[in-house]
This record gives structure tokens, C-alpha cells and sequence, in this order.
């Protein structure tokens, strides 16, 4: 079973409170979902979407037919109607027939008239519950759990009422689903600020810039509960340099921006290289250059990210590939960065950041923070040299007041043990070296090679990086279903490349294709350049909108496999 | 207890002969001296220039940042520990020019720090050209006939945001600059101190004599409490320069409006990831 609802409308229809609501009676009701949402830069007008994918397997990407198309407005099905498959349904407010095909009218507004006008959106949830044999009782459950009590009445009243005007279409879809107790339905962007905050962020200073706000917004939220400061920087170049004094301070720290941003910023990520204050920069990427595409989803910063600032210092670049590769990476990337001192930037995309998907429960279990700062009673915590020349190249961190008698003093010009300024060749150079080798110390100790996915024997090899693995997943899917031996790396550790896994598969007769949303071909060039092994194709996007796993195995035919 | 190396001076420099940053860092460190406070205790914020080599020259923790950038990483710091005593410091291209949106922004958020921003009216360590403060008839290399804007005064902008602390000082009045340092250390609140201080290289119009004969002390019939004196005395320059507390008004500072800000810092406290397990719930 394989089942997409897509709800549309415009900006301001409460399209949002729509998706948000069915997602979770969906969740609850036990399917595999994947929702994605496709807006448009405004906050009134327009056209907007969120697609629901439901499925009896796990699912990891959206799907272009339709099932049950919701049109909030009559536009929607103007938009959406070649992809209505021939038996689906249009769910529209209205009188007459808009299509060939079956419409169900429901009078949306004339409901919502007698009850409460602002609750349109809540007739709909009613309605779809209906259509799609859903248990009234699991969405009285989240409505009352959605709405706050002022409103809470009205709008059960509005479920009920939805849910009466309309007739059970689908009274099988939930034959064989049952209850997931263990697993979550989360959002990209909320799961990377959960990860840090369990990772024992302290302080987030952040712009706001699409589509990495809703970080901000789910950390500024667990203010209250927790030991966790967010602040809204003035622009950019605060947010980073805040970051960093708090890091100095001895916190873990954090922002999160765009690429725009991520430009603003890159000065400040040599800073932290060349101080050695470790610092996590989450860059949710949309198309660029400039403004680009500011609501929409892209891969464009792979190597511009991995290229900050001037000059050579260590620096790690993770992408990691789905929500939940998205939380363990939050709590990952904040004691990599205090383990090697450095700045790690993580990238996440529009795609993968407002997509919300259902996974296993978060493992708690082996999450350990650790900080590895200067204990008091260290050797080295007397005379204390904050960059002292050490075996790796790591110098023992203390953070200001930390030890009696001792001071912390960091400089972003080159610098002798001590941190003080100095100009001399000799210190130049064994300070370079010092920073160059904690990098292989990374390398040996802790990249992540890529997940393989696939048999032994294949004659293609997809590349994925960060959020293609979704839609490549299903392609890969797809593919095997049709005896085309393809096989599936997907890279979440980006920088530093991890090479042997990819070197292992790589043979004269695989031929190595990656799928990527930039114009260029990114990851294929920094494979080529980094392994030196021929990377003959590249499915690529660059529209703003995600692939679906349909269109990457169509592609893959036409432009891979027809083409030898 | 103060070590007695804590806030010395060292003996070797990047600075000129004669230059404005010596008297400067002797009325510092003498301030510094004075107050009950240890070094390690203490952390200053720098930029770029001649004036941000400061943590360098003077016995303190130090974070020498970037061109323009000496506030922000002051304001995360206070963050994660605010009983640490903050001093940012730079000079004036670095602070009312590169960095000046986030003087504006923190005059805004009112983080108890204190300010010095040495103010010699050009760019020294690039080697002589026009500082937002210099003044219009100044020539150099590159502003060969004056400079293309009306200068900043870095007083009447911080009287007009209504700043916390607001004060001038001139580095030929030790006793004057120390006191100021002081008040301002003991200000609870942002503190701004602009000081005048003569670059002997690079500006021959604005030197130790030039302000000399202008600047006058505000005496006891000032009040710095009346924001409209305040801003009128904030007006005065050219031939009269006042130097002392120019305004002073207590007021809720960045901490009071956070909403975690309990007395134990937060680099104090231990964090064990269980806590956060609690949050899947809200994911059901």
C-alpha cells in the first residue's frame, strides 16, 4: 500500500495546521509516513503545498502521484491535476464538479460559519479523516492535544461536523497497520536542534534565515526547561562570534543559518580554526547564490562549505542524510568539536529540514557528552599554554577562570604556545602543522565511512550525500525491482572524504553516478578530486524542488543506463 | 587574592614610541590594580588593530577576534560565565566602523561589560587613513582632500540610544582615565568609554597638544543623571571637549532578560543527556 495525499492552497489558508494535524492522526493511526512541504517565499497569496505519503513499508521520500488531492482553493487542482492518478479523489469546498474525476465537495466554509469562522482548515482534518477510514477517536485525541483550550470546543465541533459531511472512501487502508508505541514522527529541523540540546548545547545564536529558523525555534522553546540560552544575533557575523565567546567561555555553542548566511559567516569559521574554538554551524541549505530561492531545497554549498574561510585549517563538513541521521548528528558533531577544537559545520537542506518522517525512538542509551577539557589537577594546568605542541596536535582546553591562577588567552593572529602574537617562521609553521595533524587524528578515529546498500556484484554505483539518500533509496528500490544491479553509498561525513568503503566497491567495471541537487555535479568533482577514481555520471537537480525517488529511477535510465 | 603579576604590563610592544596606547594600558592596568578583582577573573575582547593588541600587552585572559567583531564574542561569554569580569576593547575604525552595527545592537541588549574604545581619529596600523571619527579636513594618501563623510561622534550616538554608562576620558590625564575605568568597571551595565588618545605616527593635526588645550573636566554641578543635559553635553566639540561621565542610567541589563539566569553559571553546571529524553513525548 502506497497512499499520497497532497493538500493545497495559499499562503494564510492554514494549509500548515492541515499538514501538522493529519501528519499526527496519520502517525498515530500507525502508517510509515513521509511529509514533505513545498512553500513559496510569502506569507499570504500564492500557491503552497505538503504532501503525505502513507505506506504498510518504510518510506523514505515523496512521491509525485496523487491519491487524495485537498484543494483549499480551486488553483490547486488547476496545478495538481496531472498528477491525480485516474481512480483518486479531489477533495474541494465548492458546488460542482472540477474535474473528471471523482470530486467530493464538502461546504468547508458554511460549516465553519456556524462554529467558528477561523476554523476552516479543521473541517478539512474532519473530512479527510472520513474519506480515508481513519479512527475519530485518535483525531479527537490530537486536536485536543493541537488546539489550546479557548479553542478546543470549537474545533472538535469542526472535526465532527467535517467528519459527518462526507462518505468513507477507503475503508481498507488500515487493514494491516498497527500502533507504532516506539518510534517518532519528527522534523528535520526540530530532530538536529533536539540532537544538540541532548548533546548539552548551552548557547544557539542565530539569525533568522530560511529554512533553518525552525531550529531556533525549537531550541527557543526548551529555554524554560532547560540550561540552553538562545539569543537573535543582530546579523550573521555576531551570530558566529557570539557562538565563539561562549565557547570560550567554556559552553558548547552553536548557530545555524543558510548559505547567505554560511557566506557572512566564513571569516568567523577561520576564526574558529585558527583558535581552535570548537564551534557547530548548521547550514540548512536552499538554492543560492544571493537570496536564490530562499523556501526551496538545494545541495549547492557542498563545496563552498567545505572551502570556508581562507587559508588551510581543520574543519569537518557532515550531511547527514535523513531526521534521524539529523539527531544523532547534533549530539556527534558538538563533542567532535570539543574533542578536535575545531568548527564543524553540519548540512542539512529545505528538504530534509521540513520533511517529517517516522523513525525508531532516539537510542539514549550510549549518548555520552564528553568535553575534554583541562581536569585541575593536570600537569599541564600549571603555567597553562593554551596551545601547547602535543604528540596529536590536540592542546589540553581550559576555559577562562577554570584553574587559579592561570589564564586563557586566544588570538586569530598566529600565535606561539601561550597564544600570544607572534610573526616568527619557525612557530608559523609548527602551528600550522600542530592544527594539520588533529585532522588525521579525525580521520583515524572518528569519520564514518558511507552506508552501502546493495549486493556484491552491481554495475552501477549511486553516490549520495545528505538528503539524496531519501529519494535515491526508493530509486534503488525501484531499480533492483528491475534486475538492474545498482548499488547505494550514501555519505553523511563529507569532510574529510572517507575514501575506503567507496575505494573497496570501485572497480573498472562499476560505473560510479552520483544523484545531487546542485547544477554542477559537487560531490562528483570532490570524488574525483579526492580519490582520483573516475566518476563518469551525475543525476542532477537544481530547480529548488526535492526528487522523488520515481524521477531519480527514470533519470537513471535515461540518462545512465541507455546511455551505457 | 590578586597574584602580584596579575594586570602587569609587559615589556615589549608593536607600539610607536610615544604612542596614546601606553598611558592608556598604564591607567588600565593601574585600575585593574586597584579594584579587588584577580586576573583570571578577568577577560578582555578584542578586534584588529593597534589598540586590540591590548590583551597581549597586559596580564589577563584575552580573546583577540576579528576586525570589527570584539563585542559579540564579549556577549556569549557572558552567557555561559557572567561572573566573569568583561572588558572589550578596540579602537575606533575597529569599533565605530567594522563593528559598528553591533555597538548599536549591544547598547540595545545592555550586557554588563565594559567598553574602552581608543579613539586617536585615524587608521593607524593600515597606516593613516581617515577613522569614521575623523574629522572632515583631514588628508591623507587616500582621503587626499578631506574625508567624503561628516565624522562620527561616538558620544552623541551613545546619549541618543539612551546607553547605560557613557563616558569620555583623554590618556593625558591618568588620574582622570583611571577614575573613569573604575566608575565604569563598577557600572552595572554596558559602559562606554571613549578616550582620546593622540596617534603620534599618523595624525599630526589631533596630537596630545590639540587636545590639550580642549578638553575640560565635567565637575561636581554636572548631572550625568539628566538625560537632556546629558545629550547637550554630548554636542560639545571642537574647541570645548568635556571628558567624565557624560550620562548614567541603570537599567535592566542583557542577563535580567534571558530566560535562564539563576546565580550559578552556566559553565557550571553538568548536563547528562537522560534530561532530554523526556522531549520524545511531544514527537508521539
Amino acid at each position: 500500500m502506497d497512499f499520497n495525499i497532497l493538500i493545497g492552497g495559499e499562503a494564510g489558508q492554514g494549509l500548515k495546521t492541515v499538514d501538522n494535524i493529519m501528519g499526527k492522526i496519520l502517525f498515530r493511526q500507525g502508517f510509515n509516513i513521509f511529509s514533505s512541504k513545498d512553500f513559496m517565499s510569502r506569507i499570504r497569496g500564492g500557491h503552497n503545498f505538503m504532501q503525505l505519503r502513507i505506506s504498510d513499508q518504510e518510506l523514505y521520500g515523496p512521491i509525485e502521484e496523487i491519491d487524495l488531492l485537498v484543494a483549499l482553493n480551486k488553483e490547486t487542482v488547476d496545478i495538481h491535476k496531472d498528477n491525480l492518478k485516474d481512480d483518486g479523489i479531489v477533495l474541494i469546498e465548492g458546488e460542482s464538479n472540477v474535474l473528471d474525476k471523482r470530486t467530493l465537495l464538502i461546504p468547508a466554509s458554511v460549516i465553519a460559519k456556524d462554529i467558528n469562522p477561523k476554523g476552516v482548515n479543521t473541517v478539512f482534518v474532519g473530512a479527510i479523516t472520513k474519506i480515508m477510514g481513519l479512527d475519530l477517536d485518535i483525531a479527537r485525541d490530537v486536536i485536543n492535544d493541537y488546539f489550546d483550550d479557548d479553542i478546543l470546543e470549537d474545533n472538535i465541533q469542526l472535526l465532527e461536523r467535517g467528519y459527518k459531511s462526507v462518505e468513507c472512501v477507503y475503508d481498507d487502508l488500515n487493514a494491516n497497520i498497527e500502533t507504532k508505541d516506539d518510534e517518532l514522527f519528527i522534523d528535520g529541523n526540530s530532530a538536529l536542534g533536539f540532537g544538540a540540546l541532548t548533546g548539552g548545547l548551552r548557547f544557539y545564536s542565530a539569525y533568522p534565515m530560511s529554512p533553518s529558523t525552525g531550529i531556533m525555534n525549537f531550541l527557543a522553546g526548551k529555554q524554560e526547561d532547560y540550561d540552553l540560552i538562545v539569543e537573535q544575533a543582530e546579523d550573521e557575523l555576531a551570530a558566529i562570534n557570539m557562538a565563539l565567546g561562549g565557547s570560550y567561555s567554556g559552553v558548547r555553542s552553536m548557530t545555524g543559518t543558510s548559505g547567505g548566511g554560511l557566506a557572512l559567516m566564513n571569516e568567523a569559521i577561520g576564526l574558529a580554526g585558527l583558535t581552535e574554538t570548537p564551534v557547530v554551524i548548521a547550514d540548512v541549505q536552499r538554492p543560492g547564490p544571493a537570496t536564490g530561492l530562499p523556501t526551496r531545497t538545494g545541495q549547492g554549498d557542498l563545496l563552498f562549505a567545505i572551502n570556508s574561510a581562507q587559508d588551510d585549517f581543520p574543519l569537518m563538513v557532515i550531511a547527514p542524510k535523513d531526521q534521524e541521521d539529523l539527531f544523532y548528528t547534533g549530539f556527534r558533531a558538538l563533542n567532535l568539536a570539543d574533542k578536535y577544537q575545531i568548527p564543524i559545520i553540519i548540512l542539512s537542506d529545505q528538504f530534509n529540514a521540513d520533511s517529517s518522517k517516522n523513525l525508531k525512538e532516539f537510542n539514549f542509551d550510549e549518548l555520552e557528552i564528553d568535553r575534554n577539557l583541562i581536569s585541575e589537577d593536570d600537569p599541564d594546568a600549571k603555567d597553562y599554554k593554551r596551545y601547547k605542541f602535543t604528540e596529536d596536535g590536540i592542546s589540553k582546553r581550559a576555559y577562562p577562570g577554570q584553574l587559579k591562577g592561570e589564564l586563557v588567552l586566544v588570538d586569530s593572529d598566529e600565535h606561539d604556545e601561550y597564544g600570544h602574537i607572534v610573526e616568527d617562521s619557525e612557530t608559523r609553521i609548527k602551528m600550522v602543522n600542530k592544527r594539520a595533524k588533529k585532522i588525521d587524528k579525525l580521520i583515524e578515529e572518528d569519520l564514518e565511512e558511507p552506508e552501502y546498500f546493495g549486493d556484491e556484484d552491481i554495475d552501477y554505483l549511486m553516490l549520495t550525500w545528505g538528503s539524496s539518500y531519501g529519494p535515491a533509496r526508493d530509486a534503488f528500490e525501484l531499480l533492483n525491482n528491475d534486475d538492474y544491479k545498482v548499488g547505494l553509498l550514501s555519505f553523511s561525513d563529507v569532510w574529510p572524504l572517507p575514501k575506503e568503503r567507496l575505494k573497496e566497491i570501485a572497480s573498472d567495471d562499476v560505473k560510479l553516478v552520483t544523484v545531487e541537487q546542485n547544477s554542477s555535479g559537487q560531490f562528483k568533482s570532490l570524488i574525483r578530486s579526492e580519490t582520483l577514481l573516475d566518476v563518469q555520471d551525475s543525476i542532477l537537480k537544481y530547480d529548488g524542488r526535492p526528487f522523488t525517488g520515481k524521477e531519480i529511477y527514470n533519470r537513471f535510465l535515461d540518462e545512465v543506463i541507455d546511455n551505457g | 587574592m590578586a597574584k602580584n603579576t596579575d594586570f602587569n604590563i609587559t615589556e615589549e610592544t608593536a607600539w610607536c614610541p610615544g604612542c596614546g596606547n601606553f598611558p592608556l594600558r598604564k591607567a588600565l592596568s593601574s585600575a585593574l590594580k586597584e579594584l579587588d578583582i584577580d586576573a583570571d577573573q578577568v577577560a578582555m575582547f578584542t578586534g584588529i588593530g593597534q589598540a586590540a593588541k591590548m590583551p597581549h600587552y597586559i596580564n589577563l585572559n584575552g580573546f583577540n577576534g576579528l576586525h570589527g567583531r570584539s563585542f559579540p564574542p564579549a556577549v556569549g561569554t557572558k552567557v555561559g560565565n557572567h561572573k566573569l569580569k568583561v572588558i572589550v576593547e578596540s579602537g575606533d575604525g575597529c569599533t565605530y566602523g567594522e563593528g559598528g552595527n553591533h555597538i548599536l545592537h549591544n547598547i540595545r541588549r545592555n550586557p554588563d561589560v565594559t567598553h574602552l574604545v581608543h579613539n586617536n581619529q585615524i587608521y593607524g596600523l593600515t597606516k593613516g587613513q581617515a577613522s569614521p571619527t575623523s574629522e572632515e579636513y583631514i588628508q591623507t594618501g587616500i582621503q587626499i582632500k578631506g574625508t567624503t563623510a561628516a565624522p562620527f561622534h561616538p558620544v552623541q550616538f551613545a546619549v541618543g540610544m539612551g546607553a547605560s554608562f557613557v563616558a569620555r576620558s583623554f590618556v593625558g590625564d591618568q588620574d582622570h582615565l583611571k577614575d573613569m575605568i573604575k566608575k565604569a568597571m563598577n557600572h552595572r551595565g554596558y559602559a562606554l568609554i571613549d578616550i582620546l588618545q593622540p596617534c603620534v605616527s599618523f595624525n599630526k593635526i589631533n596630537t596630545y597638544k590639540w587636545y590639550s588645550e580642549r578638553v575640560y573636566k565635567l565637575d561636581n554641578s554636572y548631572d550625568p543623571e539628566n538625560i537632556n543635559e546629558a545629550f547637550n553635553k554630548s554636542r560639545e566639540w571642537g574647541d570645548n571637549i568635556p571628558i567624565g561621565v557624560i550620562y548614567k542610567n541603570e537599567q535592566k541589563i542583557f542577563r535580567d532578560r534571558l530566560v535562564t539566569n539563576d546565580d550559578q553559571p552556566l559553565v557550571e553546571k553538568d548536563f547528562d543527556p537522560q534530561e532530554a529524553k523526556k522531549i520524545m513525548k511531544e514527537f508521539k
